[in-house]
């Protein structure tokens, strides 16, 4: 069933925005708080696609535009390009294997990093660019990518455990037949 | 030989579709004020709950841990805090006096209307920003309790933000040390109005910047008192932000920058309160 791995995906999402929202500010190292909704992203980007990819990105920018956001709109075209550069990464994803997905994170998180710094104070004249990167960016890559070591494992679970039961549905509908 | 036309949607033409969706939303967003309103309340239906719910599982936890440490530490704490009561009796006797003090230059200054006649209401945080970026937070206080957009937060004294966003039972807070904030304000001894705008490089050292101070006699000192200023279009007057802790003369020569230590610790927020006048219901009545 389509609608129920939607459903879960939704589930998931908000899951990690609360989590995000509340423990993971008390987790903070530095006050800086890793950034999960991109793990999401990129980690349903990478094991379904493009498509997967993007639908996620979207979501979770348009859940954090609606919440903390200046400008709607703004964070769900970043998620969605990282989603959809994710989902084009998809054709080197093997079973178990962590660190490409921990690699498209640290690059996906530096964009994201970049993107946000770019647009939202390099534009209002705060041209300190190596403090930002040095105090902010790279710091957050690294515990996003730390962070991604133990949800990436859950959530490949989860997408196995998906696939199966819709193998397994699939299967009973052709015996059926 | 002519070339059928290939209906097949690919996920190039989903992003394309998507990204100029984003781009429109932005773009509808920037003009006409959407009416995002309904949307937020039911979403925030589905979050505030459970941000609600865990914010109150880590107090517990909190509390739990704190019951648990050890009898040593217990005594060795007693001891702390005896000293800290010798400490702060010290201080109390001194505070005292300046409070004479204190009153004597309210009346000095007229500003002897302080925020403690507002009508309050007090929240807690229950959502921090998700963002390394900006800093804002989420308290579990809305429309319900007369809270709207464009109240001003308080804690311990000092100002906190101002509410950016309303819903049913929550809001969201901007605080002044957010990048994007920019509060008028105004010295106490001599009301030179300056500018008090967040930056995200002095929020490591618990700063904020202000900025456009004139000051042509130098007699802005460390320590001098910044409140929040009369001119202020949003915020009441007379809330205390912070103490001036540097002052610079800017390379034009005819206004000063520094920094300014706030009376919050932005770090520890729990409990806020949100005055529920407003500035512009102020000025019409």
């Amino acid at each position: 069933m389509r609608i129920r791995r939607k459903l879960v995906y939704l589930l998931v999402i908000l899951v990690c925005f609360i989590l995000q929202t509340t423990v993971f500010q008390g987790l903070a190292i530095g006050s800086i708080v890793p950034n999960l909704l991109l793990i999401v992203t990129i980690s349903f980007g990478f094991m379904r696609g493009k498509v997967a990819g993007m639908w996620t990105g979207f979501l979770c920018g348009i859940l954090k535009d609606i919440f903390y956001g200046n400008l709607l709109g703004f964070y769900a075209l970043i998620y969605l390009c990282i989603g959809y550069g994710a989902g084009c990464c998809m054709k080197i994803f093997y079973d178990e294997e962590i660190r490409v997905p921990m690699f498209l994170v640290a690059v996906g998180d530096v964009l994201y990093g970049l993107a946000v710094y770019g647009f939202q104070f390099l534009l209002r004249g705060r041209t300190d660019m190596f403090f930002y990167i040095r105090r902010i960016i790279i710091p957050e890559a690294i515990y996003t990518v730390l962070i991604t070591v133990i949800l990436y494992k859950l959530l490949f679970i989860l997408n196995k455990k998906l696939t199966a039961l819709e193998m397994k549905e699939r299967d009973s509908f052709w015996l059926r037949k | 030989m002519k070339k059928k036309f290939n209906w097949v949607i690919k996920s190039k033409h989903i992003l394309v579709i998507m990204i100029l969706i984003c781009i429109s939303l932005m773009a509808l967003a920037a003009t006409v004020n959407l009416p995002v309103g309904p949307v937020k309340n039911v979403i925030g239906y589905a979050i505030i709950p459970f941000q609600n719910g865990i914010n109150s599982i880590g107090k517990a936890l909190d509390g739990a841990t704190a019951g648990l440490q050890s009898k040593q530490q217990l005594v060795e704490e007693n001891q702390q805090l005896q000293e800290k009561v010798n400490q702060l009796t010290e201080q109390n006797s001194q505070l005292t006096q300046d409070l004479d003090e204190l009153d004597r230059l309210q009346e000095l200054y007229s500003l002897d209307q302080q925020y403690s006649e507002y009508d309050k209401v007090a929240a807690q945080v229950i959502a921090m920003d998700d963002e390394n970026w900006f800093s804002t937070f989420t308290i579990n206080r809305g429309t319900d309790d007369g809270v709207q957009v464009d109240c001003n937060v308080i804690a311990g004294g000092g100002l906190v933000g101002i509410v950016t966003e309303v819903g049913n039972n929550w809001a969201t807070v901007r605080s002044i040390i957010d990048d994007s904030s920019n509060v008028s304000a105004m010295t106490v001894s001599t009301s030179d109005r300056c500018i008090v705008a967040g930056d995200l490089r002095l929020i490591n050292e618990g700063k904020l910047q202000f900025i456009h101070l004139k000051d042509d006699e130098d007699r802005i000192q460390e320590g001098e008192k910044i409140v929040t200023s009369d001119v202020s279009e949003k915020f009441l007057p007379g809330i205390l932000i912070g103490y001036v802790s540097e002052v610079e003369e800017d390379p034009n020569n005819l206004t000063k920058t520094g920094t300014l230590t706030p009376v919050v610790d932005f770090e520890h927020i729990r409990e806020v309160l949100v005055i529920k006048e407003l500035k512009q219901q102020k000025g019409d009545s």
